[in-house]
């Protein structure tokens, strides 16, 4: 038998299959999301379980500017994009800046969080179950926002170079899947972090 | 005046070996996915053999407690991890774009990272046996069990490095499951020749489609637990720590969460070989296909719920106890009719005993007594008497030799032909699996009895007088069989290779995609883009007068 002969009915059309830089990505968001999902059941497991102080009660505060940062750069990331469908590379530009400063921002107010929690409330990821399951949590959720930031300064770097094209809004789509995920989970953590947990 | 000749041979091996170390092509890959997963294979099979030497006799020194420990450790982490998962993604890797009529995975060079990151992981667990001294001079092999619980994986209790290279093995390892997995149900998903609507792929590609989406799910609670052992064990977290409030069930939920459909991850491609090589030799349509589509749909959901029927003894709630029991008994329903439908294939039809079909056969079988075993265990109250007895062991080695293995083994003679171009001997074929079904019903048959006599896995040896001599030895003496067994298949697969008899695209007379390109196929796959319009293309081709679109 021939490989000619299994082409057998010219006639059936293909139907149209979705992109694959896409269904990859959810793949992946998939996989993300059940080990979020594990870090999430254990954060709520050792809730008030801690042996020892400080408690979320005593030391966290609501990171509301944070938070509306790292929200915002979900929308502009949008405007970014729609910005390159209409070929307007400038205004592209700007936008995928305004991502790139907000997810920024927000990882510094991690940091600073961070810092204030460690060298003034003297919490360690060593101190008691809340230190270890809030810094694993919340130090996996920014590990994402830099592999994030790290994607999205390459692309701008490439857009300084003038190499960003309207034809490559398919593939950036699928970097803005992964960022709009990311945004989600801290949706996730920071209700049950800052706002069941406090 | 014989150098340049033999500088340009040894290039030409060298040349060779280059082409498949940077190879993307998912045939190459997914055969080097079957031969690494072959050669832990003999390993795993050495260790286990091992193993059965020292229990053959009562009060044995042949071992060693503590290298019995790490045998046993090593043997399971290797059997599932480096063993079953390379072996299922190989034959997923090349048979699923041949089946679909695509050129290759949607991401060849994701898929060659995958395969390599698989393989260091693997390597990095071997590397225990050299690279563990530490600092204190303890360790080598990982000695925890394969499911590690804690709090005998925490510092104080386990010195050294040995469960820092089982953590960090199977981490790397899953990371290329992950990503593999993602390839392959990308691929199925957007890579499809026109016409192969989702209820005309062939079983083994939605077979494949659930496995790989179940791998998304099962692997990161894994990596998950990996990653909070090590936080546990480098930066002093608590995760598992009890002595700071830390739960040490709470491992046992994580790593099951994992490892109970990880069991479904292994069978369910063993599903998928049997569901294209029953019909094949059976000369008939594969019966009831939506059914076993939605039975295996079934079977992948339930399977997230029953996890904690591994730890029954660990006290639950009897609430808890009592949801595990019956949705662990519930999977007995969707795995029950598909056995049916397979009997349905088989039934009136012109059944051929080749190689595969009897390693199908056999597969049938011994997979209804590991369900049956299966639905005992599942009795809470039952569990409790026998729960880490040689009857568990031997119900899941009915599950992933008696079972996956016969599958893997039909799946190699049925597919040999098409990979390499030639057959793999039919009479060798014969004594490989009277050999292997005999020797492995001698072992594992028997075993269930110690186990309800109160035997313990992992002990290193036992008492002489409690009984349990006579059946210990009979076990150790079937691994004589199975080992001869699989000498045989190493034996067939070296020499068919050399002088197997040449075959044709066709050997079998078989119905799809793949049995319409060359073997072995070119590296395009198909010179042109196939078009179906049944889920047995090339029977439409071989009957145009009774082509089967006419029927679905």
């Amino acid at each position: 038998m021939t490989t000619a002969a299994t082409t057998l009915a010219p006639e059936a059309a293909a139907g149209q299959l979705p992109s694959k830089g896409r269904v990859g990505m959810i793949c992946l968001i998939i996989a993300e999301s059940a080990i979020f999902t594990i870090f999430v059941a254990a954060y709520i497991y050792y809730l008030g379980k801690s042996l020892s102080g400080p408690t979320p009660q005593e030391v966290l505060r609501l990171p509301l500017l944070n938070t509306i940062c790292l929200l915002s750069s979900s929308v502009t990331i949008t405007f970014a994009l729609g910005a390159l469908g209409k070929r307007d590379t400038r205004r592209f530009g700007f936008w995928w800046f305004a991502t790139i400063a907000l997810g920024a921002y927000f990882l510094v107010g991690t940091g600073v969080e961070w810092r204030h929690l460690i060298y003034e409330k003297g919490l360690t990821i060593g101190t008691n179950l809340f230190g270890t399951t809030f810094y694993s949590l919340v130090g996996l959720h920014a590990t994402h926002v830099v592999v994030g930031l790290v994607a999205l300064l390459i692309v701008m770097s490439l857009t300084l170079a003038r190499a960003v094209k309207p034809e490559h809004v398919e593939r950036l789509d699928v970097l803005a899947l992964y960022w709009h995920f990311v945004d989600g989970v801290w949706i996730v953590v920071f209700t049950v972090v800052y706002l069941i947990g406090r | 005046m014989s150098m340049p000749g033999s500088s340009s041979a040894a290039r030409s091996v060298f040349e060779r070996l280059h082409s498949w170390v940077v190879t993307v092509d998912h045939k190459k890959l997914g055969l080097m996915y079957i031969m690494y997963g072959l050669l832990f294979f003999v390993v795993a099979g050495v260790e286990a053999s091992l193993m059965r030497i020292q229990l053959a006799v009562p009060n044995n020194h042949f071992l060693s407690p503590q290298v019995f420990n790490q045998l046993f450790t090593m043997h399971g982490t290797t059997m599932v991890f480096l063993v079953g998962m390379p072996i299922i993604f190989g034959f997923a890797n090349y048979l699923v774009p041949l089946m679909i009529g695509a050129r290759d995975l949607a991401f060849p060079r994701l898929n060659a990272f995958g395969f390599w990151l698989s393989v260091f992981g693997g390597l990095l667990l071997y590397f225990s046996i050299i690279g563990a001294m530490g600092m204190y001079g303890a360790g080598s092999a990982p000695d925890v069990g394969w499911f590690a619980y804690s709090p005998l994986t925490s510092k104080a209790f386990s010195r050294g490095h040995s469960t820092d290279y089982w953590t960090l093995g199977v981490l790397v390892g899953g990371f290329g499951s992950i990503a593999t997995a993602a390839n392959i149900v990308t691929t199925i998903v957007c890579l499809r020749c026109p016409g192969m609507t989702l209820m005309k792929m062939p079983l083994l590609v939605w077979l494949n489609l659930l496995m790989c989406g179940m791998v998304l799910m099962v692997m990161s609670p894994l990596t998950a637990a990996q990653i909070m052992l090590l936080l546990d064990r480098y930066l002093g977290a608590h995760f598992f720590d009890t002595q700071a409030g830390g739960s040490a069930v709470l491992w046992q939920h994580f790593f099951w969460i994992f490892g109970h459909p990880e069991v479904y991850v292994l069978i369910i491609p063993g599903f998928a070989f049997a569901s294209e090589i029953i019909p094949v030799f059976s000369r008939k349509a594969i019966f009831g296909y939506p059914v076993m589509v939605g039975a295996t749909v079934t079977i992948a959901f339930v399977s997230f719920g029953v996890w904690a029927h591994h730890m029954f003894c660990v006290g639950m709630t009897s609430v808890g106890n009592t949801f595990f029991a019956i949705s662990t008994m519930l999977v007995g329903v969707p795995t029950g009719i598909k056995i049916f439908n397979w009997i349905g294939t088989m039934w009136g039809g012109k059944i051929r005993f080749d190689t595969p079909m009897l390693f199908c056969l056999g597969f049938l079988f011994q997979f209804l007594i590991a369900g049956l075993t299966g639905v005992m265990l599942a009795v809470t109250p039952f569990d409790w008497q026998l729960s880490d007895s040689y009857f568990v062991v031997a119900h899941f080695h009915f599950v992933l030799v008696g079972s996956l293995l016969f599958t893997i083994f039909a799946a190699i003679y049925y597919w040999f032909p098409k990979a390499t171009g030639r057959m793999l001997s039919e009479r060798l074929g014969k004594w490989h699996f009277w050999l292997f079904i005999i020797g492995f019903h001698v072992t594992f048959d028997t075993m269930h009895i110690p186990g309800i006599l109160g035997m313990p896995r992992r002990i290193y040896t036992y008492e002489a007088g409690r009984g349990w001599e006579t059946l210990n030895l009979i076990c150790s003496l079937g691994v004589v069989l199975q080992a001869a067994a699989v000498l045989i298949f190493v034996w067939n697969v070296l020499r068919s290779l050399i002088k197997g008899q040449r075959t044709g695209n066709d050997p079998w007379d078989a119905w799809t995609l793949e049995w319409s390109t060359t073997s072995p196929p070119p590296e395009y796959n198909f010179a042109e883009r196939p078009v179906i319009r049944s889920r047995r293309p090339l029977w439409d081709v071989k009957h145009p007068t009774d082509p089967d679109w006419k029927y679905e």
